[in-house]
């Protein structure tokens, strides 16, 4: 007879047991925000469509303290997704060599945030041209 | 062993199946020096303290992958780990996350090599050739490719970092399929279609999350989420490609 008997561990509350995995779950948690994100520009879109009286209290609801408010946390939820997700690209792809040497993983997480903040300013600055 | 001998808790997770319903924490006091591993601390319950305490190691010099442990909850190699940085607290030290503890620190491979044995991790050749006949040529590019995903030494630190294969054993792991996707990466090997049957499935690639701790913990710098997630693309594009009548490519 065998004396194995293999003791198995619980998974209970694995993510709380290291801080990568906190920092996983928050990466994954703030998708949803993204989302949220997408869908009040969404409906701003159906208030378009509309019509005119429809689009005016879509951006009257907007301009609301709660709007405010919610639009604050989306955006901390949104950079914060932006930054882990550039950190986990370079595990993503391809090894790219530039020059016959390995792009170090570092550069591609640099550039994607450059890139992203680069393209965030040139909307906002669109959009405050636009607007006045 | 020259300087004064500072002295470090270790507390050690046990269990002992014949004895224990379930594990419990017992604490060493070791005197150390400041070259000493946590494997060395461990050695030195073993001789000079607990005979009874049971753990795996081999070469001391994080190449033979046999002493990996939970270290302060992280999974490192216990040679690789060094007491001084943990004193003065002390240093806790578990088995490997998510594998079944067979006695202390000893955890059950079983299920590691059988996927290892199932991702054929060699080299099946496109076609048979005599000695007389030479090596198989590899350029530097070539090599390139599967140089790093080469050097994981089976040490399974990887599977106790990732909560998927924590919670679902059927997922073939971050370890595995680095070294499946080394074989797939070797322009001398053939057996490609075979091991896309694997990285295709449910408990392939596709149960990876991204979660990237597998990467942080090698202590070789496989980078196996890298591995995994390249071979997402490979699975999406076999899948795709499948559809196109035959003979239009692969």
């Amino acid at each position: 007879m065998s004396a194995r008997r293999p003791y198995i561990r619980s998974m209970d509350g694995w993510w709380r047991r290291d801080p990568f995995f906190i920092r996983y779950m928050i990466r994954e948690a703030t998708a949803l925000l993204v989302v949220a994100y997408a869908a009040v520009l969404l409906l701003g879109a159906i208030r378009l469509a509309q019509g005119e009286s429809a689009y005016e209290r879509w951006l009257a609801a907007l301009r609301s303290p709660w709007s405010l408010a919610f639009h604050l946390v989306l955006f901390a939820g949104l950079v914060y997704h932006t930054w882990s997700w550039f950190q986990i690209v370079p595990k993503t792809m391809p090894s790219i060599s530039v020059g016959g040497k390995k792009l170090q993983p570092a550069v591609i997480t640099g550039t994607g945030l450059v890139a992203a903040a680069f393209v965030s300013l040139v909307l906002l600055l669109l959009l405050l041209f636009i607007g006045s | 062993m020259n300087e004064t001998h500072k002295v470090i808790a270790i507390e050690v997770l046990r269990y002992r199946p014949e004895l224990d319903e379930k594990p419990f924490f017992q604490t060493y006091q070791v005197p150390f020096t400041e070259e000493m591993s946590v494997l060395q601390g461990l050695l030195y319950i073993k001789d000079e303290l607990d005979g009874t305490l049971s753990f795996r190691w081999s070469c001391r010099m994080a190449i033979c992958g046999s002493c990996g442990a939970m270290i302060d909850g992280v999974p490192m190699l216990g040679c690789h780990t060094f007491l001084r940085d943990y004193y003065p607290n002390k240093v806790r030290v578990e088995p490997l996350a998510h594998f079944p503890i067979e006695r202390d620190l000893v955890v059950g491979a079983d299920d590691f090599i059988g996927k290892l044995e199932r991702i054929k991790p060699y080299i099946v050749p496109k076609e048979p050739r005599t000695l007389a006949e030479g090596e198989y040529l590899q350029t530097p590019a070539q090599l390139e490719r599967i140089l790093q995903f080469s050097s994981c030494i089976n040490c399974m630190l990887c599977y106790a970092a990732c909560p998927q294969y924590g919670l679902d054993p059927a997922f073939i792991g971050p370890g595995v399929l680095a070294l499946l996707h080394r074989y797939n990466a070797d322009s001398r090997d053939a057996a490609r279609a075979d091991r896309m049957q694997l990285v295709n499935a449910e408990e392939g690639v596709w149960s990876c999350t991204a979660v990237g701790y597998c990467s942080e913990v090698c202590p070789k710098g496989v980078d196996p989420a890298n591995a995994v997630n390249q071979n997402k693309t490979a699975s999406a594009a076999d899948y795709f490609l499948h559809w196109l009548p035959k003979g239009s490519g692969k």
